[in-house]
């Protein structure tokens, strides 16, 4: 390390990584294709690189050849790849083994999958030390523990000893960035690390990448659909698409003058479209839950006395980290979940509880599409049979007809009329959930139920199902109730929103109301988590007081008084942890639950 | 149609072969009164004639003649097998998905009688029942069929937990879909490849259990043709150099191994792997 410490200067002519005419084929059904098409690629010592574009673009794979390797049903066909001197399409075998987790090592996008679950931590970081003869037992898990207290990992000197599934999602990632650095790689390549986690944890994993990375001095490639993200950290980026280059340029510059269109629309799909609410002459309640208690089995309660309104051809968004009771909600409304106290009634009758009492009728008017596509559909029915059940179950139509509406319902949606006859698995991920909406619309329902609908979409799909959405609500007047833990799509589509903490609603009332001040402690914290398409926002970003109270925190349920006390910035002592917080109510429609004064939480906005 | 012919014709060699030789079995079977050159219990000689132009394959222990025996054989071996594995997966099938589809009470009441049925060696166990209830055809067949469709139950069972678990079946419950359309067109399809694969080898297993049963006496009833019986019958053979008694043994290992050729490839095609070369 030291030595690379004083070889780094920016004068420094040979880069750590080469790569030149980098071609790699990938097998499909018509036989090899050409998934990365001729990519240059330069990396200093210390210098982090972000390797930007949709799925398909070609980044993973990039990235994995960074190592010299490809996965199966992939090959290197053409080009050079050069690390530190040494190429790595022609070397041996051992020799690219020793590199790997010596000097180049890989940070999957999920850490609960990449470690062994029948390992400790801890003996999961000592193991590429000691297969490489470079440190002793003793020594690599002293090491560990010094990176994990380092990392603000808590308990540093025994969390080693917890099995993977005893930590947090955002806990297992910064494990996994730590077990990166266990031999002090001259490189580590991300592979979308914090895709999958709530804001506020990708905050805390952003910050240990920071420090490791940045402090430490290692080169990195970081991979990511997520310009906002890779900003915060990279010095240059690549943006990349069907395994083409588009642009590369310093951070600064993509972000202020981007050269291609590609680039300008990654950026226009983070800006903020907000929904202005249009007024409805005479607003007439189609759903209403009152205070609703459920849970699982014999466990506590997910959802404390939960009371929503949503109005006709309006969209309510629920919003809150994972643990919050989101999902859950959803299962309820749907019937899967009786819940244990408290009502739901929908266009003004009773809803019954469970799914098998509720009519043919009840269930055809709220409809659901859930977060994940690719298990949302029959990989053995086509798309006729996917969009057709629900035409055939409850509109009876048969034969041309349907037909007929299945065609209106592609086009609704807008894919082209011969996607009629494909199956699952020849659709990307944006037509999948495209089919899922015509299978929702296909029902004609009043209410849908849109669980994370975009969570696992890429930035530019994700805004266009969003604006298909929108579009919908516009020409059928369908009422939505969004589920989502990103405030960016919620600000994008919702009227109205509902913060859930642990359960229990800590704030509703109108988008405006909502995300204005003054503000809820939570809803704050969630707002100020939401990466900001500029650089230096992280920075900014950890040195406030919330980031300091509580973003690196687990929602917990709590039986008594506010379960977020202990996240919590502006927290009274004694009071938020012995006593429920009080439902206050602002403007008409705005309630939230605080033990602050609305004129003290203003105050507090200002900060 | 084209498309199917067409599917055949991408076949693998090795599928190809296995078809070609179960269409033989099959045509064989069908036409076996036509085909063979004697009746199938008829006694036209001595016991144990050697090989002649006569009597292709010699005569049997009672003078019947072998190829026209392992001809009927084809037919009743093959026919029996047949019937009781697509009765057993019937059952089996659809307990398991039934167990897996609505878990709770049913499934634990299902999969205990199973327990239970698989806690006793299969064979004792058949011995039993076919001891009490006698050995004509209908009992050996349900019976058979009672004890694989416990194994199957158990793969079916257990594939169908994992598809029952996925979105698109909650999507069907929730628009209100009956049990029986969630069977069979939602977790049926996805569960079809690994229950292929497991009929060739049950379909093998039955065979031999078959085969098994005839040589303890309680199986096909003599004098009716099978092939298993035939291999007891002509047994004494091997002592004296003759390959005999191995000819029936050889069309059953034949017939085992052009099945698992075809159910492998169609396993192979509907798993959706490819062919990395």
């Amino acid at each position: 390390m030291l030595i690379d410490d004083i070889n780094n200067s920016s004068s420094d002519p040979s880069p750590l990584l080469q790569m030149k005419g980098l071609r790699i084929e990938g097998l499909s059904d018509k036989g090899w294709q050409e998934i990365v098409c001729g990519i240059d690629l330069k990396l200093n010592r210390g210098e982090i690189l972000g390797l930007i574009g949709e799925s398909g673009a070609g980044k993973s794979t990039i990235g994995l050849a960074a190592m010299g390797f490809a996965k199966d049903g992939c090959r290197i066909v053409d080009g050079e790849i050069d690390f530190d001197g040494i190429e790595l399409r022609k070397a041996p075998e051992w020799q690219k083994r020793k590199l790997r987790g010596t000097r180049i090592s890989y940070v999957a996008q999920s850490a609960a999958a990449a470690f062994n679950p029948a390992h400790r931590l801890i003996n999961q970081f000592t193991e590429g030390p000691i297969e490489h003869d470079l440190l002793s037992e003793a020594k690599a898990k002293e090491k560990g523990r010094a990176l994990y207290r380092s990392l603000d990992l808590p308990d540093p000197d025994h969390i080693g000893e917890r099995w993977p599934h005893q930590v947090s999602g955002g806990q297992i990632q910064r494990m996994m960035v730590a077990m990166s650095m266990s031999c002090e790689p001259d490189l580590i390549i991300f592979d979308e690390p914090t895709t999958a986690l709530d804001v506020t944890t990708q905050i805390e994993v952003l910050k240990t990448i920071k420090e490791i990375v940045i402090d430490r001095n290692v080169a990195a490639i970081y991979i990511t659909h997520d310009l906002a993200v890779v900003a915060q950290l990279a010095d240059h980026l690549m943006v990349l698409r069907y395994g083409n280059l588009i642009e590369v340029n310093s951070t600064g510059q993509i972000l202020k003058s981007p050269k291609q269109e590609y680039t300008q629309n990654l950026l226009d799909a983070r800006i903020r479209n907000e929904k202005t609410t249009a007024q409805i002459p005479n607003p007439k309640t189609l759903l209403n839950v009152e205070s609703v208690t459920a849970g699982y089995g014999k466990g506590p309660d997910i959802l404390q006395d939960v009371s929503i309104l949503v109005e006709k051809g309006r969209t309510v968004a629920v919003v809150g980290e994972s643990g919050s009771g989101k999902s859950t909600l959803a299962r309820v409304l749907t019937g899967l979940l009786p819940p244990r106290f408290g009502n739901i009634h929908f266009d003004g009758e009773s809803l019954p509880d469970k799914l098998k009492l509720r009519t043919k009728q009840q269930l055809q008017k709220i409809q659901m599409i859930s977060q994940l596509p690719d298990t949302a559909l029959n990989p053995r029915q086509r798309v006729r049979d996917i969009i057709g059940r629900p035409l055939s179950f409850y509109l009876g139509l048969k034969g041309k007809e349907k037909e007929q509406r299945i065609n209106d319902l592609l086009r609704q949606i807008e894919l082209p009329q011969d996607y009629i006859d494909r199956l699952p698995s020849e659709l990307s991920g944006g037509e999948k959930q495209r089919i899922c909406i015509a299978r929702a619309l296909a029902a004609e329902p009043e209410l849908i139920i849109c669980d994370e609908v975009t969570s696992a979409l890429d930035s530019i799909v994700a805004k266009a199902i969003l604006n298909l959405l929108q579009r919908l609500q516009n020409e059928l007047g369908v009422t939505y109730l969004f589920i989502s833990h990103d405030l960016d799509t919620v600000a994008n589509i919702a009227d109205q929103v509902v913060v859930l903490y642990a359960g229990r609603v800590a704030e509703q009332g109108s988008k405006t109301a909502v995300f204005q001040p003054p503000f809820h402690p939570y809803t704050r914290l969630l707002l100020s988590s939401v990466p900001e398409m500029r650089q230096g926002w992280l920075e900014e970003t950890l040195s406030t007081q919330e980031a300091k109270a509580g973003i690196a925190r687990e929602v917990k349920i709590t039986e008594q008084g506010c379960p977020f006390a202990e996240r919590c910035p502006i927290s009274i002592e004694d009071v938020c942890v012995g006593s429920r917080p009080p439902l206050q109510t602002t403007t008409s429609g705005h309630i939230y639950a605080c033990q602050h004064s609305k004129e003290v939480l203003l105050r507090e906005s200002q900060h | 149609m084209q498309k199917t012919l067409k599917n055949l014709l991408s076949a693998p060699l090795s599928a190809k072969f296995g078809m070609v030789i179960i269409f033989i079995y099959l045509v064989i079977a069908i036409f076996a009164p036509l085909i063979a050159p004697y009746g199938e219990r008829e006694i036209l000689g001595k016991a144990y004639e050697l090989m002649s132009s006569e009597h292709l394959l010699g005569t049997d222990n009672l003078g019947r003649d072998m190829l026209s025996r392992l001809i009927y054989g084809a037919r009743n071996t093959i026919g029996i097998a047949l019937i009781t594995t697509a009765l057993a997966f019937f059952v089996g099938s659809l307990a398991g998905m039934i167990a897996a589809a609505l878990g709770g009470w049913i499934d634990q009441l299902l999969s205990r009688i199973v327990d239970i049925f698989m806690s006793i060696p299969s064979l004792i166990f058949a011995l039993l029942i076919l001891s009490i209830v006698g050995t004509a055809m209908p009992y050996l067949i349900g019976t058979i069929v009672i004890i694989d469709s416990t194994r199957v139950f158990r793969v079916a069972r257990a594939t169908a937990m994992n598809v029952a678990a996925m979105d698109y079946v909650e999507v069907a419950r929730l628009r209100g879909e009956k049990l029986t359309w969630i069977l069979r067109k939602e977790i049926l399809p996805n569960i079809a490849a690994p229950l292929l694969a497991e009929f060739g080898l049950r379909f093998c297993f039955v065979f031999l259990f078959i085969s098994a049963l005839s040589f303890l006496g309680l199986g096909i009833q003599p004098p009716t043709a099978d092939w298993g019986s035939m291999v007891r019958d002509n047994a004494t053979l091997i002592s004296y150099n003759d390959i005999t008694p191995l000819i029936p043994a050889a069309a059953i290992a034949l017939l085992t191994v052009a099945v698992n050729f075809v159910v492998d490839w169609m396993l192979h095609k509907s798993s959706g792997l490819k062919d990395v070369n």
